[in-house]
C-alpha cells in the first residue's frame, strides 16, 4: 500500500461477552503482526456485550486492514476507529515514587499541580492516582522520574466518541 | 417436550441440516455419539486416521458445493485434525469438524485426552465453540453450519466435552439463524458496478483472473458468459480451474508462479484486470511492485479483508461473486457492445502470438515424462474426471496439462500446499459423487502421508485411482534446489520407496505400472476401467522441472522456461 506513514490508531471494539473473545481478538493481532500499544477491555451495560479499547500503531493500509480483520471475526459487533474524530482519551495509572522526607514536599507539589491523588502513603513510597491522556501522563512521568519510581501500573487508553453541542 | 441425550440431541440437528455422510474416528470421549450415530440413516465413513476424515469431508465439500462433516475423539484425534483444518481454512471450504472433548468437570485439569482444541484451532477456524451448556447445543450445531457455509466459507470447529453428550434435556428443533454480529453481504454496490462497466467499455486489453471464489459462488456460467460478452480472455489462480471451458479462445490457463507465458504476460500488459474471487496469494502475483503495473484494477470479492490486503484496487466490488456476475451480465445487457470485438483485436492477436511461441511444452523420449501421463489421462478421459491432487510437482503438471472441463473437479491444496491431501481428499469426492471418476494425481512423496487412506477406500468399494507420477524424489523441492541451491539434493531423495504395486494389492486394491513410454496409455486404460481401487504407478523422468516457473520474489514476466 502507498499511505504509509505510520500513525496511532484508537479503536473501540464492541465484542460479545463470551469466553475466548479476548484471546481470538489478541490471537488476530500477533498471528498477522499487528501491533497492540494497550488494550482494555470491560463489560458495558449490557452485561451481553464488552468494549476493547485497543490502541495500534500502523500505516492506513494496516489499519485498515486490521479494521476488517476485526470485523470478520464473529464474536465482533461493532468496530470504531476514533482517529480523525472529535473523542475523550483517559487513561489511569497507578505510580510508587520514593517520597523520602526530604522530597515529599516536590511529590506533594507535583500531585496538585497534576491533580491527582495520592492514594497510599508508606514509609519511603507514595502511591499517587493519576488520570489524563498519553501527554498528561508521560509528562508527570518524565516530571517524577528524578526522585526515583518504583513502579508503575497503567490500564492503556480509553476513549468514548464526544457527544455533539 | 421430548428429553434427549447430549448425543442424540447433536444427530437430531445433524439431520435438520441435510448431513449424510460423517467422516470419522472414535474413541472413549465419543463413544456416546457413535452409539447412537449408527441407529441413524447417516452414513459414517471409517478413516484410519483424523487427518484423512478432516481432507475427506473438505473433499467431499468441495466435489459437492455442500458442507462436509468429520467427528474425531478428544486430545490426538482433535490433534489430527488441525493440518486438515488448516487446509480447509486457507482455500475457505466449508466443513464442520465436530470433535470430543472430556468431561467439563475435568477440563483445564490436564485430564486423560484433553486439548485446548478450540484454542489450538481458533486462528484457523472461521469460528468455534465449546459446548458448554447441553441448552445451546442445537443453537451452536445450527450457527456451525451456517458460519461454514455462507458468506466465506470456511471450517468450524464444535467441542463436545463427554458429559454433555450423555446428559439429558428438552429437545426442539432449531429456529433460522440470525446472528447480529455476522451479515455477509451479497449484493453489490450498483455504482460500483456502473463504474465496472464504463471500464470494462474503455478497456483495449481487459483480462479476467478468476479464483476460487468463483467456484464457491456457483459463478462459474456467469463468469463464461460474462468474459464472451465483453471478449476478454480468462485466466485463473489454481483454486479457479475448471471454472471456464478450457477449449475456449479466450482461455490462457493457469497464472502465477508456475502460470502460462501468455497468462503471466497478459497480465503483466493488460490495462483492465477484472479480478473476481481472487485474494491475490503470492504465488500468483509474484513481486507485487510489478503485478499488473498497467492495469486498473477491479476486485469483487465476498470478504472485504481480501480487498485492497496485497494490491491496491481502482473499484473495490464487495459481493457474491456469482450475483455480482450475473447483475453485471444484466447491466451489460443494456449496453452497446457491438464495436468491442474489433477494439479487442489486437490485444487477442497479441495473446494468440503469445500462446504459439511460448506454449507449454514438454519432450517426450526414452522415458516416461509426467507432463505425457497426465496429458494422456486427460484425453483419456475427456477432461471430465474429478481431479484431486497432492502437492509438488504432480499438482503443477496437474495444474498445466489436465484440461478440467467443469468447476468443483479440480480439488487441490492450495492455499496450505498440503501433501497428503489428494488421496482422502478422494475419498470424500467419491462418497458425495458415486457416480464420477476421481482420480488422485500423486507424487512418490505426498501419497505416503496419508496412503492408509486406501483400507477406507477398499472397506467402503470407492473405486477411486491414484496416479503417481514416481521421480524417487521430493521433486518440487528438488526443483528449488536445482535452479536455486546448485543441485545440492539435501534430503529430497526418496532413496527407499515400497513397491506401490505390492502396496496396492496388499490394501485389496489393484496395483499398475508403467515403465516405459509405450505402457503409458495401456495402464491408464486398463487402471480406468477397474471397477475398485486402483494404484498407478508411473516411473518418470527423475529430474524433469516444472516450467515456466518464476523464482519466488521475482515478477510474474521473468520465466525461466523450457
Ligand atoms: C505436509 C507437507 N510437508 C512438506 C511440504 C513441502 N513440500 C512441498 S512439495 C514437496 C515434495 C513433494 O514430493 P512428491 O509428493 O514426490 O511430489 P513431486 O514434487 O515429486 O511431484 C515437499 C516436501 C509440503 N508441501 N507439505
Ligand atoms: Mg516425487
Amino acid at each position: 500500500m502507498n499511505q504509509t506513514k505510520e500513525e496511532r490508531h484508537i479503536l473501540s471494539v464492541l465484542v460479545e461477552n463470551q469466553p475466548g473473545v479476548l484471546s481470538r481478538v489478541a490471537g488476530l493481532f500477533s498471528g498477522r503482526g499487528f501491533n497492540i500499544e494497550s488494550l482494555c477491555v470491560a463489560a458495558t451495560t449490557d452485561p451481553l456485550v464488552s468494549r476493547m479499547t485497543i490502541v495500534t500503531i500502523g500505516d492506513m493500509g494496516v489499519v485498515e486492514q486490521i479494521k476488517k480483520q476485526l470485523n470478520k471475526l464473529v464474536n465482533v459487533i461493532k468496530v470504531v476507529d476514533f482517529t480523525g474524530t472529535d473523542f475523550v482519551q483517559r487513561e489511569l495509572a497507578l505510580i510508587k515514587v520514593r517520597a523520602r522526607p526530604e522530597n515529599r514536599a516536590e511529590v506533594l507539589r507535583m500531585v496538585d499541580i497534576f491533580r491527582c491523588r495520592v492514594v497510599d502513603v508508606g514509609s519511603e513510597y507514595y502511591t499517587v492516582e493519576l488520570t489524563g491522556d498519553e501527554g498528561k501522563i508521560s509528562a508527570f512521568l518524565n516530571l517524577l522520574k528524578p526522585m526515583g519510581i518504583k513502579e508503575i501500573a497503567r490500564t492503556g487508553a480509553l476513549a468514548l466518541a464526544r457527544e455533539k453541542k | 417436550m421430548k428429553r434427549l441425550t447430549g448425543a442424540e440431541i447433536l444427530l437430531e440437528s445433524l439431520k435438520e441440516e441435510g448431513v449424510d455422510t460423517i467422516f470419522g474416528y472414535p474413541g472413549g470421549a465419543v463413544v456416546d455419539i457413535y452409539d447412537r450415530l449408527v441407529k441413524t440413516d447417516i452414513r459414517h465413513i471409517l478413516v484410519r486416521h483424523e487427518q484423512g476424515a478432516v481432507h475427506a469431508a473438505d473433499g467431499y465439500a468441495r466435489a459437492s458445493g455442500r458442507v462436509g462433516v468429520c467427528l474425531v475423539t478428544s486430545g490426538p484425534g482433535a490433534t489430527n485434525t488441525v493440518t486438515g483444518i488448516a487446509t480447509a481454512y486457507m482455500d475457505s471450504i466449508p466443513v464442520v469438524v465436530l470433535t470430543g472433548q472430556v468431561p467439563r468437570g475435568l477440563i483445564g485439569n490436564d485430564a486423560f485426552q484433553e486439548v485446548d482444541i478450540v484454542g489450538i484451532t481458533r486462528p484457523c477456524t472461521k469460528h468455534n465453540y465449546l459446548v458448554s451448556d447441553i441448552d445451546d447445543l442445537n443453537r451452536i450445531i445450527r450457527e456451525a453450519f451456517y458460519l461454514a457455509k455462507s458468506g466465506r466459507p470456511g471450517p468450524v470447529l464444535i467441542d463436545l466435552p463427554k458429559d454433555v453428550m450423555s446428559m439429558k434435556a428438552p429437545y426442539r428443533p432449531g429456529k433460522k439463524i440470525k446472528l447480529r454480529t455476522y451479515q455477509p453481504t451479497y449484493r453489490p454496490n450498483l455504482r460500483q458496478l456502473d463504474k465496472v462497466v464504463r471500464l470494462v467499455k474503455e478497456a483495449k486489453r481487459p483480462l479476467i483472473l478468476a479464483g476460487g471464489g468463483v467456484v464457491l459462488s456457483k459463478g462459474s456460467e456467469e463468469l463464461t458468459r460474462f468474459a464472451r460478452k465483453i471478449v476478454a480472455p480468462v485466466t485463473t489462480t489454481l483454486m479457479g480451474l475448471g471454472v471456464f471451458p478450457p477449449h475456449d479462445q479466450l482461455w490462457l490457463g493457469m497464472v502465477g508462479m508456475h502460470g502460462t507465458y501468455r497468462a503471466n504476460m497478459a497480465t503483466s500488459c493488460c490495462d483492465l484486470l477484472i479480478a473476481v474471487g481472487v485474494r491475490f496469494d503470492d504465488r500468483v502475483t509474484g513481486k507485487i511492485e510489478t503485478f499488473a503495473t498497467q492495469a486498473k484494477i477491479v476486485h469483487i470479492d465476498i470478504d472485504p479483508s481480501s480487498i485492497q490486503k496485497n494490491v491496491p484496487v481502482s473499484i473495490p466490488v464487495v459481493g457474491d461473486c456469482r450475483l455480482t456476475l450475473q447483475i453485471l451480465n444484466d447491466l451489460l445487457e443494456k449496453e452497446k457492445l457491438n464495436g468491442i470485438p474489433e477494439v479487442r483485436a489486437p490485444w487477442l492477436d497479441q495473446i494468440e502470438e503469445w500462446k504459439s511461441t511460448r506454449p507449454l511444452a514438454y519432450k517426450q523420449g526414452q522415458v516416461i515424462k509426467p507432463q505425457y501421463v497426465i496429458e494422456t489421462l486427460s484425453r483419456l478421459t475427456r477432461g471430465e474426471a474429478i481431479i484431486t491432487t497432492e502437492v509438488g510437482q504432480n499438482q503443477m503438471w496437474a495444474a498445466q496439462y489436465y484440461h478440467v472441463d467443469r468447476p468443483n473437479s479440480f480439488i487441490t491444496s492450495g492455499g496450505l500446499g498440503c501433501m497428503g491431501f489428494g488421496l482422502p481428499a478422494a475419498i470424500g469426492a467419491q462418497v458425495a459423487m458415486p457416480d464420477k471418476l476421481v482420480v488422485d494425481i500423486a507424487g512418490d512423496g505426498s501419497i505416503q502421508m496419508n496412503i492408509q487412506e486406501m483400507a477406507t477406500a477398499i472397506q467402503y468399494r470407492l473405486p477411486i485411482k491414484v496416479v503417481i507420477l514416481n521421480n524417487r524424489y521430493l521433486g518440487m523441492v528438488r526443483q528449488f534446489q536445482e535452479l536455486f541451491f546448485g543441485g545440492r539434493y539435501a534430503c529430497t531423495a526418496m532413496e527407499c520407496a515400497p513397491d506401490f504395486v505390492k502396496l496396492a494389492e496388499a490394501y485389496g486394491a489393484a496395483g499398475l505400472r508403467a515403465t516405459k513410454p509405450e505402457e503409458v496409455e495401456l495402464v491408464l486404460k486398463e487402471g480406468l476401467s477397474l471397477e475398485k481401487p486402483v494404484l498407478m504407478d508411473f516411473v518418470v523422468e527423475k529430474e524433469e522441472l516444472v516450467y515456466p516457473m518464476v523464482p519466488a520474489g521475482e515478477p510474474i514476466t521473468e520465466m525461466l522456461l523450457v
